[in-house]
């Protein structure tokens, strides 16, 4: 296993609701390490996306700590979240969020132009094959096309961990594998930590360790040392 | 207890959610009917008042004057058909002395009946009382030539009437509806402390003014159904004998022309500005509710789903803009009135009405409200309907995806050096080509408002430029009785401090050319003279023709007549020949309808020897005082006046009330401008909420974000600055065109500071609406947007 890149301790994450105060995680403790591919499962409301949104610094803990390689995520403000999400993270939704003015091309050189050693816009769209259709503007791309434009994008950064709430939940199976297969293909070649967010059991087969979530604890960590390749899931 | 149906509470609430767009839309509307209810009752105050005055102090229809006439002569006036009422009276030039003003005032003095008010033209005593027979040293003064001088009843007062010094009693404070403006004759500027009009008992003046038994003014009123043209025919035949200068009708008379200008350029304004205003604010609410509807398109679909009609949910969007659009309408009435008192006020003093008879016709709040409802209900129609017409199971669905394309500039190749967020502003602003342009005519029209305000105190700069730099550069101008040897010259010469003087000839005339004609006077100069230039249309000095006339442009059109062409010069004075004469040339005139030939041409036309009517004079200052003292008790001297002083305390008023309306203007063409561009940013933020949002996430700082927001209204404002420019340059030619008249043809002059001003107004409104968006740009809330479908 390699260096960690994550080190969470305590976290909570507390919501005021008016008059009811919602625990969206009840003290969290993970470590992730580089270059692996982690699956968090668990059910809707289990605290998976809140903890993946502390980690990739969208949102911050109520209390408990989160550092990234050594650095304090819980004390940073606004500027040094955004300068962290700039250089470090590369994101995925699902429901891609590509900017329509663009074309793929350029949705993906919006990244590369703040970045600070991007790869080529080509290059990030090749990785996850859309070479040919690197001019097409999102409303000309289908679904899954889309989503692995957003793929492209949050990878053509060189990312130190790409995070991914749900990408597939939008997709038909067939081209949600196909996503999938992108994600394992980067996660492979440029050594990205990847955590891929999922209420699908399915698709944790293709993860080195699956983290079990539910209720805002981890109920359990899982190793799979034979991780199934994406291309032959099912589900 | 009140119950809201469920549908109203959804309004209220929509409302409050929007509240910020609602109230930007309200002061817009505010702005628009508070300038035209406030206009508007102006105007009908105004002209209700003059109406009222005129008809309550009997004001005459018809005037002329004559130099000398028995008394019996106005019998003969009498009984020329429709004529109703006639009036004779006296009036006199006079040199005033004010204790503790040292420059020469000059005084117009008018007789009046001893012991009641005269028939036609009475006086409003606002102070003291009439003069008393038998007493002839009672004087009642004009109320703004007493307000500038501290005069109150009881004081005393110099004034050296034919030569003749004599010490005069005020007994009252007045004002006539003849002298509303009390503007000396041969100057441009009401001036109240070095004009003033004054009431001398008939018996008195006539003995001071040698008139025992005779008038050289008549005042008539017309018979029903008689014109005036008709009777000022008849009355120049009987006047014609006694050296009569022409008769006219009321629409002549010096302050009821200027007046009725007045009140025209405030009608002509009261007529664009508002509907500036009200067709912002219809198209603000236009694309605000077109923009809510289509955010709502999933509700609307819920709502109709249910059961409710078209008509439910139509009447639900419109009922929002009525809120909005009637708020407005009432606030604005309420403002307008509050304004039109207010302005009210302010033109009485310049007016000097003795009374304000406030008019706010229902009509106007009528059309105001409607006008503004229904531009907004016009307004939202079409969004409306596009909401309603969507089966429930289709609206339910997400819109697709809007369409883009490469832009324009982009396609011309200039890609390269575009980053993306450049591109997403272009793109965005190309998409919605017709809302960009509206947005880019709405911010244009504040701009052009606040030129069209505000250029023309560009014109008075330059008219006064060219009328005192070039054409007018006597420092004193003195006027004789009458026409007088020319070796009055050389006195004038002699007397303190005059450096230089130039003799300058008079003739009153009526010129003709088939059946147009128009009185005025022709002003002979000497050949080389300097002190008075006539110009021409490049502002290039001619010289007084010394063979024909030369005559204003606007006298030109009146006449229908131009270089080459002969008019038919009638003189009005002396022998009252007449002869027809070549028009040897136009010449620029901008106030004054004036005629022109060279001074010893113009003394043979009028069949006379060598003569002049007075001389123009440079003065070393430092002798103003003495000289002011040598001539003031010159009897042949019928006035002294100062231009240059005049014009400055004028300036120094107008600059004043221009600082004002400055303000005013600014502040609603501002809020207009802030009105379009801050609802043209939350429109675009509540559109692209998620694609800032996912920018954001992308790691995106604040200020990168805020580029592509604010950087799209950003780019429209500047567009829209010089598009202003050219509405305003337009509003301009307009509304002097609008302006000119018979006595004024006004040069459109835009100076560099008026469209400096319009922009930085802009500019600053834009600034505060970018401002205020910012705070919502750094309130985005990354997660909740990302989590949410399209």
């Amino acid at each position: 296993m390699g260096d960690v890149v994550f080190e969470a301790r305590g976290l909570w994450k507390t919501y005021d609701m008016g008059e009811v105060q919602v625990h969206a995680l009840r003290g969290v403790d993970l470590d992730l390490y580089a270059g692996e591919l982690v699956v968090l499962l668990g059910a809707s409301g289990s605290g998976k996306s809140t903890l993946v949104n502390i980690l990739g610094g969208l949102d911050t803990a109520t209390s408990g700590t989160v550092l990234y390689r050594g650095r304090d995520l819980t004390r940073a403000d606004d500027a040094a979240l955004t300068e962290y999400r700039r250089h470090y993270v590369g994101f995925v939704f699902q429901f891609y969020n590509l900017i329509p003015s663009l074309t793929a091309r350029e949705n993906v050189a919006l990244v590369t132009e703040i970045a600070k050693d991007p790869m080529s816009p080509d290059e990030a769209l090749g990785l996850v094959g859309l070479s040919g259709r690197m001019d097409h503007f999102p409303a000309q791309l289908s679904g899954g096309e889309q989503q692995r434009v957003a793929i492209a994008r949050a990878i053509s950064k060189r990312p130190a961990v790409l995070l991914c709430d749900e990408p597939t939940g939008a997709l038909d199976s067939t081209t949600g594998v196909v996503v999938l297969d992108a994600l394992a293909r980067v996660n492979r070649e440029l050594g990205t930590t990847t955590a891929i967010i999922t209420h699908n059991v399915a698709q944790a087969e293709m993860a080195q360790r699956v983290i079990h979530l539910s209720d805002g604890t981890i109920t359990g960590i899982v190793e799979n040392a034979n991780p199934r390749p994406a291309r032959e899931l099912t589900w | 207890m009140l119950s809201l149906r469920a549908l109203d509470r959804k309004l209220l609430r929509d409302l409050r959610g929007m509240i910020g767009q609602a109230l930007a839309i309200m002061f817009v509307i505010i702005a628009g009917v508070t300038t035209y209810v406030s206009m508007i009752s102006i105007y009908d105050t105004l002209d209700g008042t003059l109406q009222r005055y005129y008809r309550e102090y009997r004001f005459a229809d018809g005037f002329a004057s004559v130099r000398r006439a028995p008394e019996q002569v106005a019998d003969r006036l009498r009984e020329i058909p429709g004529v109703a009422e006639l009036e004779t009276r006296v009036v006199a030039g006079a040199n005033l002395e004010v204790a503790g003003f040292g420059e020469p005032v000059m005084g117009l003095i008018v007789s009046l009946p001893e012991d009641r008010q005269p028939a036609l033209n009475q006086l409003f005593i606002r102070e003291g009382r009439l003069v008393q027979a038998g007493r002839e040293n009672e004087v009642v003064v004009n109320e703004p030539f007493a307000d500038a001088h501290g005069i109150r009843p009881g004081d005393e007062l110099q004034a050296i009437i034919s030569g003749r010094r004599r010490t005069l009693t005020v007994v009252g404070i007045a004002l006539s509806p003849g002298y509303l403006m009390q503007i000396q004759p041969g100057t441009m500027f009401p001036d109240p402390q070095r004009f003033g009009v004054l009431w001398l008992g008939r018996t008195a003046l006539a003995a001071a003014w040698d008139m025992e038994g005779a008038f050289n003014e008549v005042a008539f009123t017309l018979a029903p159904g008689a014109t005036i043209d008709d009777v000022v025919t008849h009355v120049d035949l009987v006047l014609g004998a006694y050296g009569g200068t022409g008769a006219y009708g009321r629409a002549d008379h010096p302050s009821h022309a200027m007046i009725t200008e007045e009140f025209k350029q405030l009608q002509s304004m009261a007529a664009f500005l508002p509907v500036i205003f009200l067709a912002v604010a219809a198209f603000l609410l236009n694309i605000v509710v077109t923009r809510l509807i289509s955010l709502q398109r999933e509700q609307v679909a819920v709502l109709k789903a249910f059961g409710y009609t078209n008509r439910d949910v139509g009447w639900h969007y419109i009922k929002l803009v009525l809120v909005i659009a009637t708020a407005g309408a009432i606030g604005g009435t309420l403002l307008g009135m509050w304004a039109g008192r207010a302005m009210g006020n302010l033109y009485l003093e310049f007016y000097r009405f003795p009374y304000l008879h406030y008019t706010l016709r229902p009509q106007v709040v009528i059309t105001a409200v409607s006008l503004t409802t229904g531009a907004a209900v016009i307004g939202v129609l079409r969004a409306v309907r596009r909401a309603v017409r969507l089966p429930p199971a289709e609206a339910m669905r997400p819109a697709p995806p809007p369409r883009f394309r490469a832009t324009f500039v982009e396609r011309l190749g200039l890609h390269r050096f575009l980053d993306q967020p450049t591109r997403i502003i272009l793109r965005n602003l190309e998409r919605q080509p017709l809302r960009s342009a509206l947005t880019v005519v709405g911010i244009a029209a504040s701009c052009g408002i606040l030129i069209a305000g505000l250029f023309f105190s560009d014109v008075i700069d330059e008219i006064v430029r060219v009328q005192f730099g070039l054409a007018q550069r006597d420092d004193v101008r003195v006027t004789f009785i009458e026409p007088t040897s020319m070796s009055a010259l050389a006195e004038l010469r002699a007397l303190p401090g005059v450096q230089h003087a130039e003799p300058f000839r008079f003739v009153p005339a009526r010129l003709r050319n088939g059946h147009r004609s128009y009185d005025t006077g022709i002003e002979g100069l000497p050949e080389d003279a300097y002190l008075r230039q006539i110009i021409d249309r490049e502002l290039q000095p001619l010289a007084p023709p010394q063979d024909g006339i030369m005559l204003a442009m606007q006298l030109g059109r009146i006449l229908d007549v131009g270089a080459g062409d002969e008019v038919v010069v009638e003189i009005m004075e002396g022998r009252r020949r007449t002869v027809s004469v070549p028009v040897a040339g136009m010449t620029e005139q901008y106030i004054g309808v004036g005629a022109y030939m060279e001074m010893d041409a113009l003394n043979r036309l009028a069949g006379e020897g060598q003569a002049m009517s007075g001389a123009l004079l440079l003065v070393d200052e430092r002798y103003e005082d003495a000289m002011n003292a040598a001539l003031r008790d010159r009897p042949r001297v019928a006035s002294i006046v100062s231009q240059e002083r005049a014009v400055s305390s004028y300036m120094d008023t107008a600059a004043e009330s221009m600082l004002v309306f400055t303000a005013i203007l600014s502040l609603f063409a501002g809020v207009i401008a802030f009105g379009v561009v801050y609802n043209s940013m939350r429109i675009a933020l509540s559109e692209r909420d998620r694609e800032l949002a996912s920018m954001r996430v992308l790691g995106f700082r604040r200020g990168e974000v805020a580029y592509i927001l604010l950087g799209e209204t950003g780019l429209l404002v500047l567009l829209a600055i010089p598009v202003g420019f050219l509405i305003g340059a337009g509003l301009a030619v307009w509304s002097i065109a609008a302006f000119e008249s018979e006595m004024f043809s006004f040069p459109v002059v835009l100076a560099r500071r008026t469209f400096g001003t319009a922009a930085i107004v802009v500019l600053v409104a834009a600034a505060i609406s970018a401002l205020l968006v910012r705070r919502q740009v750094h309130r985005l809330d990354m997660i909740a947007v990302l989590k949410t479908r399209e």
